[in-house]
């Protein structure tokens, strides 16, 4: 009977621990990030990174300023949303209160594929496909451009802001609709007045769910957006994102090297840009009662 | 005098308060249950009959945040002390739920389910149990050509009983039963009251009901709840003709609840 | 009235249009990878070794090493994964432990692909010194997909019926037996669905391995966990990036674009079928 006892306690222990195992590795995470980009504060200084110019690799001065990667990041992000929501909110709200039941069926299954295209792969179809129509349509030298990644980046946030979106118009009680119709609305005005308005929480949680998406995508962007390190709210310049500078670089660089560590700062801001939007989005979801997150 | 010497206290309880979290939902609670009668526990909804029944084999254990205070003894050894082994007194003390729960597996299965989790591998020995516990619960001639189907696939009534023969498989002396006929028609909830008083010969019965005819028909003792107190427990001749308490007579006449 | 009307269908016309762009954008995407991607699939693309770095020959160390990533992400994270959701919904109170456990699981989530890769560079590859490698690649993967395989089997675990876990303690079953006998038989399938779109997910990763197993071009064969591999995300990247003539190579893009694609959406259409017979089979 005590032998039962302890096998239950040991069973117990077992699954906490694998249960913790979350935490331990994000914890893991933040540290490794910290212990490999922790000289860098000595030597060359944290100031360094403030500075508007990133040329790690340079026989006069080598310089670690993360300003243009940031905004590059920023930017794409910014632009990819921008497209994404029409789309994502307006293809929910059509799924979850338009659709009939045979058209859901098939348009659900059909746009998780999209969520399921590697990077790598809508990275390709973007280098051989978008972006020569990009330079073509805008008259460009380069079709390698924010835009092109912003378009692309799009692609995959719609997933996430329609599906996140559509729990959220799903949860939406009867009630509200019933009697909005029965006030004698349209079902149209029912939608926009009554449901999107109810459902508006979880619908900006899905769209920053969908920002945190984008701004840690990294093959994408890396074959379209140009990769070129520079200052600029122009969407149609080629810029470097943050994920894009890692993946790039980190490849040649000497272990323990300025450049290493300034990498490992990169990694330290995306992180924490992220960790914030999740967190938020994970904050409203809940309030919200979705269980989503 | 002489009779009751014969009646032997199965259950003791004594000043026993529960609580879920804060809330306390039992107060003060004392009671003898007598060994192989059946004893209904009656009351308004929330009054913490369900609550009561499911501290004798420690069910409400399995949700977060509730606290028992007192004592609660079977056969004279308290089930809350400290060496008890909580799965070894849910062997003796069988429980049937309001809802019939059948496993989704076959109906030799979920007879089997018990046994075998303790320790009874025999197939022939399992087939023995099956069949004496189906008979026992009045359903073997109804299934007995087909053990091997879904239990999924027995009427309400049917899946009730196989509940019934299912607990009585693991052999326990106290079989505890939450309102287990509220969800059955007329006829079905006959055959579970007809087989409750089969069964009393050989188990010590605690039914939750809400049903004050069937408290009526099936049961030895009633104990009448409210808020959480016991109000009044006695024959259950005696509660329904003449109750000593005023909310007790309330009730039974339909003045609320 | 008739004007309001008129004006609803065309504002659900317009709905419909705007959600069938996204559609068409899908099937597009698809359709052009296939139509120029399957003329080059052929026995000699699928199993033999690339030559003049890629440009000529097949892909099968790129097939492999992906299978290789993947049988070892599955490995490490599915068991750990499992059990880790069973802690959660079965054994779990609430308390700031599970808080904190749960805020870790939807940070984790959170993580971009690329910073799973500085991590793993930093713990496997140099810290414990496996190199680039098989197992640095997996481990590194396994963490990135673990909250996936959590979620999923925590939604799965929550559809079985609470009564099926009271039914079974009431009959004397400790915790363990009836999670062991009574829940996870019927939770397993689920489990298993939501955690193969995790592994769909590994697949198509090319960030995390870059720094932490995938090699440009290997000679030959892994032998072990501790080597190096290609893989198929990476091999499609140099391919369609790196190479000197990356133009003229096209065909092949296509045909390794292809194959990651069918090795990923098949990975996903096997779970989607999973998760509809499932619920046929099974209602509570």
């Amino acid at each position: 009977m005590n032998k039962q006892r302890l096998k239950a306690k040991l069973i117990k222990y077992f699954l906490q621990s694998c249960g913790s195992l979350s935490i331990v590795i994000v914890l893991l995470i933040f540290l490794f990030l910290f212990k490999e980009a922790l000289p860098f504060i000595g030597q060359p200084g944290l100031t360094e990174l403030f500075h508007s110019v990133w040329n790690p690799v340079s026989f006069q001065k080598e310089e670690f300023g993360l300003l243009p990667l940031v905004t590059g990041s920023v930017l794409v992000t910014l632009l990819a949303t921008v497209i994404a929501i029409p789309f994502g909110i307006i293809g929910a709200v059509y799924i979850s209160e338009v659709a009939s039941a045979k058209e859901r069926e098939f348009l659900k299954p059909f746009i998780e594929i999209l969520a399921g295209i590697p990077s790598v792969v809508l990275g390709f179809f973007g280098l051989v496909v978008i972006a020569p129509l990009v330079k073509d349509v805008f008259g460009l030298n380069t079709g390698l451009t924010a835009l092109t990644g912003a378009v692309l980046l799009a692609l995959m946030a719609i997933p996430t802001i329609m599906s996140i979106s559509e729990d959220a118009i799903k949860s939406v009680p009867a009630a509200y609709k019933e009697a909005s119709l029965a006030l004698g609305a349209s079902r149209l005005e029912t939608i926009w007045k009554v449901v999107v308005p109810a459902a508006l929480s979880g619908i900006i949680a899905s769209v920053m769910l969908g920002m945190g998406r984008v701004v840690g995508e990294t093959m994408t962007v890396m074959m379209v957006t140009g990769n070129a390190p520079v200052v600029s709210f122009n969407p149609f310049t080629s810029v470097r994102t943050m994920t894009a500078t890692v993946a790039a670089e980190m490849g040649e660089v000497t272990i323990g090297s300025d450049h290493y560590m300034a990498l490992f700062w990169v990694g330290i801001v995306l992180m924490l840009m992220t960790f914030i939007l999740n967190l938020v989005s994970y904050r409203v979801l809940k309030k919200y009662g979705s269980e989503r997150a | 005098m002489a009779e009751n010497q014969e009646i032997r206290s199965k259950i003791h309880v004594e000043n026993m308060n529960f609580f879920y979290g804060s809330v306390q939902a039992l107060f003060d609670i004392n009671i003898e249950l007598p060994e192989k009668k059946v004893t209904a526990f009656i009351g308004p909804s929330g009054c913490g009959k369900s609550t009561f029944l499911r501290t004798l084999n420690r069910m409400n254990d399995i949700i977060d945040g509730t606290r028992l205070e007192g004592k609660v003894l079977i056969d004279g050894g308290d089930i809350y002390g400290p060496i008890t082994d909580v799965v070894e007194l849910r062997r003796k003390v069988g429980m049937i739920f309001q809802k019939s729960n059948p496993f989704p597996k076959s109906i030799f299965d979920n007879i089997a389910y018990g046994p075998r989790l303790h320790g009874v591998k025999d197939k022939g020995k399992l087939m023995e149990i099956v069949e004496s516990c189906l008979v026992k619960s009045a359903l073997w001639d109804e299934v007995k050509d087909r053990l091997d189907k879904s239990a999924m696939s027995l009427s309400g009534g049917q899946q009730q009983r196989l509940c019934i023969a299912r607990a009585l498989a693991i052999n326990p002396d106290i079989v505890l039963m939450d309102e287990p006929a509220s969800a059955l028609d007329p006829k079905s909830t006959l055959k579970i009251e007809d087989l409750i008083g089969e069964l009393r010969k050989d188990y010590t019965i605690i039914i939750v009901t809400h049903n004050m005819q069937q408290a009526g028909r099936v049961s030895d003792n009633t104990a009448f709840f409210y808020e959480g107190r016991l109000i009044e427990y006695g024959a259950t001749e005696q509660i329904f003709t003449k109750p000593n308490e005023k909310q007790t007579e309330d009730y039974i006449t339909g003045r609320f609840g | 009235m008739t004007g309001k009307r008129r004006s609803e269908k065309f504002a659900f016309w317009l709905m419909r249009s705007i959600t069938y762009v996204v559609v068409i954008f899908i099937a597009y995407i698809i359709f052009k990878i296939l139509i120029n991607g399957l003329p080059v699939i052929s026995w000699n693309f699928l199993f033999s070794e690339p030559e003049k770095s890629g440009a000529e020959g097949g892909i099968l160390p790129a097939i492999l090493g992906t299978l290789y990533l993947v049988i070892g992400t599955i490995l490490v994270a599915l068991p750990l994964g499992m059990f880790s959701a069973i802690y959660l919904t079965e054994y779990a109170k609430q308390s700031k432990f599970t808080q904190t456990i749960r805020m870790a699981i939807v940070t984790l989530a959170g993580v971009p692909s690329i910073v799973f890769g500085l991590f793993g560079l930093g713990l496997f590859v140099i810290t414990l010194d496996f190199g680039a490698s098989i197992i640095a690649g997996s481990l590194t993967l396994a963490c990135m997909i673990l909250p996936t395989i959590i979620v999923a089997s925590e939604e799965s675990l929550k559809a079985v019926p609470k009564y099926m876990r009271e039914g079974s303690l009431a009959l004397g079953a400790t915790k363990w037996e009836t999670i062991y006998k009574n829940v996870l038989p019927y939770a397993l399938p689920g489990m298993m669905t939501g955690s193969i779109l995790g592994i769909g997910r590994a697949a198509g990763e090319t960030a995390p391995i870059l720094l932490t197993a995938a090699a440009f071009f290997l000679p030959e064969l892994p032998s072990s966990v501790f080597d190096q591999v290609m893989a198929l995300p990476y091999h499609l990247y140099i391919l369609a990036t790196q190479h000197p003539e990356a133009q003229k190579i096209l065909p092949m893009q296509y045909g390794t674009a292809l194959v990651l694609l069918l090795l990923v959406v098949g990975l996903n259409l096997f779970a989607v079928i999973i998760r509809i017979r499932v619920r046929r089979k099974y209602k509570w």
